[in-house]
C-alpha cells in the first residue's frame, strides 16, 4: 500500500543550530539530515552556518568543511571526489545527485541536503542500499553466451556494435534515478527501477550476449519493468547524463515487437 | 533499533514532467467522474421534460459552467499527455534537453485546445 507520509518514527525534527563562525563575511546556511542509531530519537535537521571562502567549491568540500571543522560525528560515504565511484550520491536541494559534483556556485545562500529518499537510513547522509545492490544481481548482469570463446581473440563487436553501448556502460550505480521515481518509491520492493533497468538493458543491447530471450522473459512482468509510467524523473536527475527513461521504453519495445 | 525511512515526497523538488504525471491520473479521473454527468444526461432524456430542465439549469448556471470548462481543460491535458505518451513508446522525445521544453509545449497545445473549443463551442 503507497504511504505518501513518513512513520512516525521517522519524522524529522528540528536539530541543532551551530554557532557562527566568527569573522565570517559571508554566510553559507547548510541544512542537514541528521540521524544517530544509539540516541533513539527521531531524524533532525541541523544547520550549519559556514564561512562561504572557507567550504571550498563543490557540496562534498562542504561536507568536509563541517566533517573537519564543526562537527566530527557527521557520516557520510564519499571515495572518489570526482564522479565516477557513485559513492556520495545525495539528496542536494530536492534533487538527487552527487554532492562531488555539485557546484556550490549553483546553489543559493542556503542548502539543504538529505540522504538518497525512501531508504532505510544508517546514520546521517548514509542509507542501507542492499536491496538496491541485491536487486542488481537479480537481472545476471555478466554475458551469457552458450558459443565458445574464440580460442585465439575475445568476442569480437564491430564499432556499431560498441556503440550501442555507450550511454548504458557508463552507469556508476549511484542510485540516483531510482531513489528518485515514485514508482520506485511506491513499489520499490517489486519494481526494479531505472537504474536496474538500465543495466538490464545494457545486456540485452549487447551483441555478444546470446540470452536477450531469456533476459526479456525475466522482465515482462507488471511490476519489475511495467511500474515505470514514465514520469521522468530518472533522466531528470542522472548526474552522468545518462537516459534511463529510454533504456526502459526500449526493453517496452522490444517486448511489444516480439509479440507482433 | 529499526531504520527511519528517508525523506521522499516530502522533499523532493518534482521537475515538470512528474507534475504533468500525476495531472494526468487526476485528470483521467477527473474525466470519468464527467461521463456521471454525461449518463445523468442522457437520462434525464429517457425520462420526462422537468429532469431535463433541471440539470439545463444546471450546466447553465455558474457552477455548471464551471464544471464543463475544467471538465474541457481535463480532456486536453490527458489527450496532450496520451499523445506524448504515444510518441515515447514510439522512442520519441527522450533527450534530456527536451522534457521541460516539450512539458511547456503539451501545456501550451492543451490550454489552447481547451479554451478554442470553449469559445467555439459558444
Amino acid at each position: 500500500m503507497v504511504q505518501f507520509t513518513l512513520p512516525p518514527g521517522s519524522k524529522v525534527e528540528p536539530g541543532k543550530t551551530w554557532p557562527r563562525p566568527e569573522g565570517a563575511e559571508e554566510i553559507l546556511t547548510v541544512r542537514v539530515y541528521r540521524f544517530d542509531p544509539e540516541s533513539g530519537a527521531n531524524p533532525r535537521l541541523d544547520i550549519f552556518p559556514v564561512d562561504r571562502r572557507r567550504c571550498g567549491k563543490m557540496v562534498l568540500d562542504l561536507l568536509f568543511h563541517i566533517k573537519n571543522e564543526i562537527d566530527s560525528s557527521l557520516a557520510f560515504r564519499r571515495s572518489c571526489r570526482e564522479g565516477v565511484c557513485g559513492s556520495c550520491a545525495m539528496n542536494i536541494d530536492g534533487r538527487n545527485t552527487l554532492a562531488c559534483i555539485k557546484p556550490l556556485a549553483e546553489l543559493g545562500d542556503t542548502v539543504t541536503i538529505h540522504p538518497l529518499p525512501h531508504l532505510p537510513v544508517i546514520r546521517d547522509l548514509v542509507v542501507d542500499m542492499t536491496h538496491f545492490y541485491a536487486q542488481y544481481a537479480a537481472i545476471q548482469p555478466w554475458l551469457k553466451a552458450v558459443t565458445p570463446e574464440p580460442a585465439d581473440r575475445e568476442r569480437l563487436q564491430s564499432p556499431e556494435e560498441r556503440e550501442r553501448l555507450d550511454g548504458l556502460y557508463d552507469c556508476i550505480l549511484c542510485a540516483c534515478c531510482s531513489t528518485a521515481c515514485p514508482s520506485y518509491w511506491w513499489n520499490g520492493d517489486r519494481y526494479l527501477g531505472p537504474a536496474v533497468l538500465l543495466q538490464a538493458y545494457r545486456w540485452i543491447a549487447d551483441s555478444r550476449d546470446e540470452a536477450t530471450g531469456e533476459r526479456l522473459d525475466d522482465l515482462e512482468d507488471p511490476f519489475k519493468l511495467y511500474r515505470c509510467h514514465t514520469i521522468m524523473n530518472c533522466t531528470d536527475t542522472c548526474p552522468k547524463g545518462l537516459n534511463p527513461a529510454r533504456a526502459i521504453a526500449a526493453i517496452k519495445r522490444l517486448l511489444a515487437e516480439r509479440t507482433l | 533499533m529499526p531504520r527511519p525511512l528517508s525523506p521522499h515526497l516530502q522533499i523532493y523538488r518534482l521537475p515538470l514532467t512528474a507534475l504533468l504525471s500525476i495531472t494526468h491520473r487526476i485528470t483521467g479521473v477527473a474525466l470519468v467522474m464527467g461521463w456521471l454527468v454525461t449518463v445523468a444526461v442522457v437520462v434525464a432524456v429517457a425520462g420526462d421534460g422537468t429532469a431535463y430542465e433541471a440539470i439545463q439549469d444546471f450546466l447553465t448556471g455558474t457552477l455548471g459552467q464551471a464544471f464543463l470548462l475544467l471538465w474541457l481543460l481535463a480532456l486536453f491535458l490527458h489527450l496532450c499527455h496520451g499523445v506524448r505518451h504515444l510518441l515515447w513508446d514510439v522512442l520519441l522525445g527522450f533527450d534530456r534537453e527536451r522534457l521541460n521544453r516539450d512539458s511547456v509545449i503539451e501545456l501550451a497545445a492543451a490550454l489552447g485546445l481547451a479554451l478554442s473549443t470553449w469559445l467555439w463551442l459558444g
